[in-house]
C-alpha cells in the first residue's frame, strides 16, 4: 500500500510554530530561521525516517532538537569565556522596563536558562506540547523532562523577580549549577 | 534566594496543573491543597503568568509570512514523499517483472557461461538480481526529471567522481559515451543495501537517457572466481544489461533495443 505523501500545505502551516520556537530558544532571528531553514533540508534528505501517519510536527521538531544540539555544543565551546555572570548585568536588569519591554526581559533570562532547561519550558510552554512527546523530542525520560521543567520554572522566576524594579534591594542572585 | 518550602505534591501535578492537563478530580484536589498553601499558590501562579508570558513571546512571527526559502523547503518535502511513493509502486513492479524473468530463466536453463554451482549459489543469494532491478527502478524514477536528473552535473566531473568515489568507498571513473553519442549529464547518491549506490545518467541529442547504476554487491560467486557475466533484463520497454566485478555491480539501463544497449554497456565495461 502506497505511503501519504506528505502534505505541503500543512508542512507550510508548521513554519509559524518553528520559527517562534527557534526564535525564543536562540535568542536571535538570524540563528533561528538558519535552524528552521536547517530543519526542513534535513527532514527532506530523512523523510524516508519518517514513520507516515506519525505526528510529522513532533517528527519536525526532534529533528530540530537534534540539530540544535549539535549547534549548541559547538556553541557553547566556542562562547564559555563570553557567558555573562547575573550578578554582572544586574544594573541592566533594574533599569526600569516599560511594560512594552516584558517580553525583551522575558527573552533575556530565557537565555540565561541552561539550554535543556530552556527547550524543555518552551516545547512544554509555547509549543503546549504533553511530556511523553517532549521526552520523545529531546530523547530523555520523561522523569528527566519533570526535573528539568522544575529548575527551568523556579530559575525564571528567580530572574524575573531580578528584572523588574521592585525588587531593588534583592538579594544578589547566583548562578546555580 | 528563594527558599521553596517542602511540596506536598509532586512536582509533576503542580506542573500539570500550570499546564492544565489534569483531569477533573486531579484539578478538584490542587484546588483545595493550593487554598491551604499560600506559598504553594504564589511558586504556581508564578508559573502559570510566565507560562502565559512565553505563549505571548515573539507572537508577531505566528502571522509573519515565513520566508520564501522556508516555504520552498516544505514544498520540497511534499515533492520528495510523492518520490518515494513512485519509488514504492515501480519497486514492486520492477520486483514482480524481475523475478517472473529469473525464474522463467532458471526454468529454461539459459545461463549463459554459468555452472549449476553458480547458479545455485546466485539463486540463493539473489543479490545480482536484486541489484538488476533497483537499478531498473532508479532508471525508472529519476530519468524522467526534467529539472533535477541528476544532483551533481556534470561540468563539475571532477567534483562528482570524486565525491562519489569517497561515499562508495572506492575509486570510480565515469566512462564516456561520446562516440555511442551519448553525453554525461551527471550523477546522484542512492541508499541500496549494502551502502551506497551510484548512479550516472548520459543523455543524446535526441534527449534519451540512459543511466549507469554502480554499487557494492554481495556475490560470492563472481568474486572467487573473478567473473564477469552480463546479464539482461527488461520490463515495460526499459532493458537493463547487469554485471558484477570484484564486488562491485554495474547496471547499464535505457529504453533501447537490446543489441545497442549491449554494445553501449561493453563500452562501459571496457572503460571500468
Amino acid at each position: 500500500m502506497p505511503a501519504p505523501a506528505v502534505d505541503a500545505q500543512a508542512v507550510v502551516g508548521f513554519i509559524p510554530d518553528l520559527r517562534r520556537y527557534a526564535r525564543s530558544l536562540t535568542g536571535d532571528a538570524w540563528s533561528a530561521d538558519d535552524l528552521v531553514q536547517d530543519t526542513l533540508e534535513r527532514a527532506c534528505d530523512r523523510l524516508s525516517l519518517w514513520r507516515p501517519g506519525s505526528d510529522l510536527r513532533a517528527w519536525l521538531f526532534t529533528l530540530m532538537h537534534n540539530l540544535w544540539v549539535d549547534g549548541a555544543r559547538r556553541a557553547v565551546r566556542q562562547q564559555q569565556s563570553a557567558q555573562v555572570d547575573v550578578d554582572d548585568v544586574a544594573h541592566e536588569l533594574m533599569a526600569p522596563p516599560p511594560a512594552t519591554e516584558q517580553a525583551l526581559d522575558l527573552q533575556r533570562c530565557l537565555m540565561r536558562l541552561p539550554e535543556d532547561q530552556r527547550e524543555t519550558l518552551l516545547l512544554v510552554s509555547l509549543q503546549d506540547l504533553g511530556y511523553e512527546d517532549v521526552a520523545r523530542i529531546t530523547g530523555v525520560p520523561v522523569g528527566t523532562v519533570m526535573s528539568r521543567l522544575s529548575r527551568a520554572r523556579a530559575r525564571l522566576r528567580e530572574l524575573m523577580d531580578g528584572a523588574r524594579p521592585t525588587a531593588a534591594p534583592a538579594p544578589p542572585l547566583r548562578r546555580l549549577e | 534566594m528563594k527558599q521553596e518550602a517542602p511540596n506536598p505534591v509532586d512536582d509533576e501535578t503542580l506542573h500539570a496543573w500550570v499546564d492544565g492537563r489534569l483531569d477533573a478530580a486531579g484539578r478538584e484536589r490542587m484546588r483545595a491543597l493550593l487554598q491551604a498553601d499560600p506559598a504553594l499558590a504564589a511558586t504556581v501562579d508564578a508559573w502559570s503568568q510566565q507560562r502565559d508570558a512565553l505563549r505571548g513571546l515573539h507572537a508577531s512571527l505566528a502571522t509573519e509570512a515565513p520566508p520564501a526559502a522556508m516555504v520552498q523547503a516544505a514544498r520540497a518535502l511534499g515533492e520528495r514523499r510523492q518520490r518515494a511513493v513512485d519509488w514504492q509502486r515501480w519497486g514492486g513492479m520492477a520486483a514482480s517483472v524481475v523475478i517472473a524473468f529469473a525464474v522463467g530463466w532458471l526454468g529454461h536453463g539459459q545461463w549463459r557461461g554459468w555452472n549449476d554451482r553458480q547458479a545455485a549459489a546466485l539463486a540463493r543469494s539473489q543479490g545480482p538480481v536484486e541489484f538488476g532491478r533497483q537499478a531498473v527502478v532508479a532508471h525508472v524514477v529519476y530519468t524522467p526529471e526534467v529539472r533535477h536528473p541528476v544532483e551533481v552535473e556534470a561540468a563539475q566531473q571532477e567534483h562528482l567522481v570524486q565525491w562519489l568515489s569517497k561515499r562508495l568507498g572506492r575509486p570510480l571513473k565515469v566512462p564516456m559515451l561520446g562516440e555511442q553519442g551519448y553525453e554525461l549529464v551527471g550523477g546522484r547518491l542512492l541508499p541500496g543495501d549494502k551502502g551506497a549506490r551510484a548512479q550516472f545518467m548520459y543523455q543524446n541529442a535526441a534527449g534519451e537517457r540512459l543511466t549507469l547504476y554502480i554499487g557494492a554487491i554481495d556475490d560470492g560467486a563472481s568474486r572467487a572466481s573473478g567473473e564477469t557475466a552480463f546479464r539482461f533484463t527488461s520490463e515495460a520497454g526499459v532493458a537493463s544489461f547487469y554485471w558484477v566485478d570484484r564486488g562491485f555491480g554495474y547496471a547499464m539501463t535505457g529504453k533501447l533495443p537490446r543489441q545497442r544497449l549491449l554494445t553501449l554497456s561493453e563500452a562501459a565495461y571496457r572503460q571500468l
